[in-house]
């Protein structure tokens, strides 16, 4: 009787002994070596996995780091913490990024801007386009179907009175929202609180007044007052960032109300 | 018994999933695409063949010579909980590229009944040891048959117009009992 019970049983458990070793063997012999210092800057990377890096994510960029095919200033959302971290663990120098945030170009919301017509489609900004150009009257402003919402990782983007509105404390300027936008009109700036125009329009004045009250009618006032010479007039107004200076002179003689300091 | 007749046997007339309604938890859990479906086919055919070789050996060579055949349910999922372990270090040094592609499966076959099924037919059937491998393999067959079929019908689902509350796992459970009768054509191909 004893032995009925007691002998399987010892040998099962031999068994089970003998296979464990075997693991525990195999383990070793089999053993994978990965490169530790993959595992540790996942660790340092913020791991939103938003691939602003150009990366499937965070893990495929920290190997792609070790393996020495990726620079150490891709990710945007880990910043500079991130970067002197990682640099840290492959014993390079960090370099310096400045801080971007996404800037939508477009003053044009539903008080500004004329519509062509009424959409009613599907509320997404790309279907949007494809009905004859999106039914804004303007061909460079923002849709507001909020295509950019919908891929914001962050959060960091609500449509407000029919467009885009980011909202810097949130955004960490991954670029997700500016790759995704069929119209172009968001992009990444460095948040120094220098001037920056909400508009793309490159259309006459006289035609931009026509479809929207805050597009840039290229009329040069901004260009005559800033004593800074930081600002050129070619179809909308382009801002030199390394000349100006913050001041806010062109912010209050804009007709049209469409130059902020970002 | 041919080796033709149990192959065919395994394949269709007695398929694993559809017709004796074993490893229905991979084949509900993992036919959402047919990639991995056809991922986890690969990894379950591959596990049920080395474990009715390995199986067959112990319960020729060990169980039956000792009359402790009352130990095989036990004994076998020992050897197939250590065998998948052994595969999946073994995989991942060797050839990373399979390792890669049967990712997760590996591990969930552990526990996938399907196996033990198979082991335990073996000796239910009194198959030899050639009998034993290919009845193992072409089990593995019919369940990458049957999760690869099932996962293009749940493709086609996601995109059809399914009533609220049938949408899901209602509607896929419904799919799969009528694959179910389909399958039940082949019964009587072979005696």
């Amino acid at each position: 009787m004893v032995n009925q019970v007691l002998f399987p049983a010892l040998v099962l458990g031999g068994i089970a002994l003998v296979l464990g070793a075997i693991l525990a063997v195999a383990s070793v012999i089999f053993k994978v070596d990965t490169d530790e210092r993959i595992g540790q800057i996942e660790e340092a990377l913020p791991g939103a996995n938003c691939g602003g890096c150009g990366f499937a994510g965070c893990s495929a960029y920290a190997a792609a780091i070790v393996a020495g095919e990726a620079p150490l200033t891709k990710c945007a959302v880990g910043g500079e913490k991130a970067q002197a971290a990682i640099a840290d663990i492959m014993g390079m120098a960090a370099e310096k990024v400045e801080p971007k945030r996404a800037f939508v170009q477009c003053g044009g919301d539903c008080d500004a801007a004329a519509l062509k017509f009424d959409y009613n489609g599907i509320s997404d900004c790309a279907a949007a386009m494809r009905v004859a150009g999106g039914p804004k009257g303007c061909e460079f402003g923002c849709l507001g179907y909020g295509t950019c919402v919908s891929v914001c990782k962050f959060d960091a983007i609500s449509i407000k009175n029919g467009i885009a509105v980011v909202d810097p404390d949130k955004c960490v300027g991954c670029g997700t929202c500016v790759n995704i936008c069929p119209r172009h009109v968001i992009k990444l700036r460095t948040t120094d609180k220098k001037s920056d125009i909400k508009c793309k329009s490159t259309d006459k004045g006289a035609l931009v007044r026509k479809y929207c009250k805050s597009g840039c009618l290229a009329c040069g006032i901004c260009a005559k007052n800033c004593p800074q010479g930081a600002i050129t007039v070619d179809g909308v107004a382009k801002f030199d960032h390394e000349k100006c200076v913050g001041c806010g002179t062109c912010v209050e003689k804009c007709p049209a109300k469409c130059i902020e300091l970002a | 018994m041919n080796l033709l007749t149990i192959a065919i046997g395994a394949i269709f007339v007695n398929n694993f999933v559809l017709v004796r309604f074993l490893g229905i938890c991979p084949f509900l859990g993992v036919s959402k695409k047919t990639d991995t479906a056809i991922g986890m086919g690969m990894a379950v055919t591959f596990v049920m063949t080395l474990a009715s070789a390995i199986t067959y050996l112990l319960w020729q060579y060990l169980l039956v010579p000792l009359h402790w055949e009352y130990l095989q349910t036990v004994l076998f999922i020992l050897i197939i909980a250590a065998l998948v372990q052994f595969v999946e270090m073994f995989l991942q040094k060797v050839s990373p590229a399979l390792y890669s592609a049967l990712g997760i499966y590996l591990p969930l076959i552990t526990t996938n009944c399907a196996v033990l099924g198979v082991t335990l037919l073996n000796t239910q059937q009194g198959y030899n040891f050639l009998q034993s491998v290919v009845f193992g393999a072409t089990a593995g067959v019919g369940f990458t048959l049957a999760i690869v079929l099932f996962a293009g019908i749940r493709e086609r689902l996601e995109t059809a117009p399914i009533p609220k509350p049938l949408q899901g796992f209602p509607i896929a459970l419904i799919s799969a009992s009528l694959l179910a009768i389909a399958f039940l054509g082949f019964s009587g191909l072979i005696k």
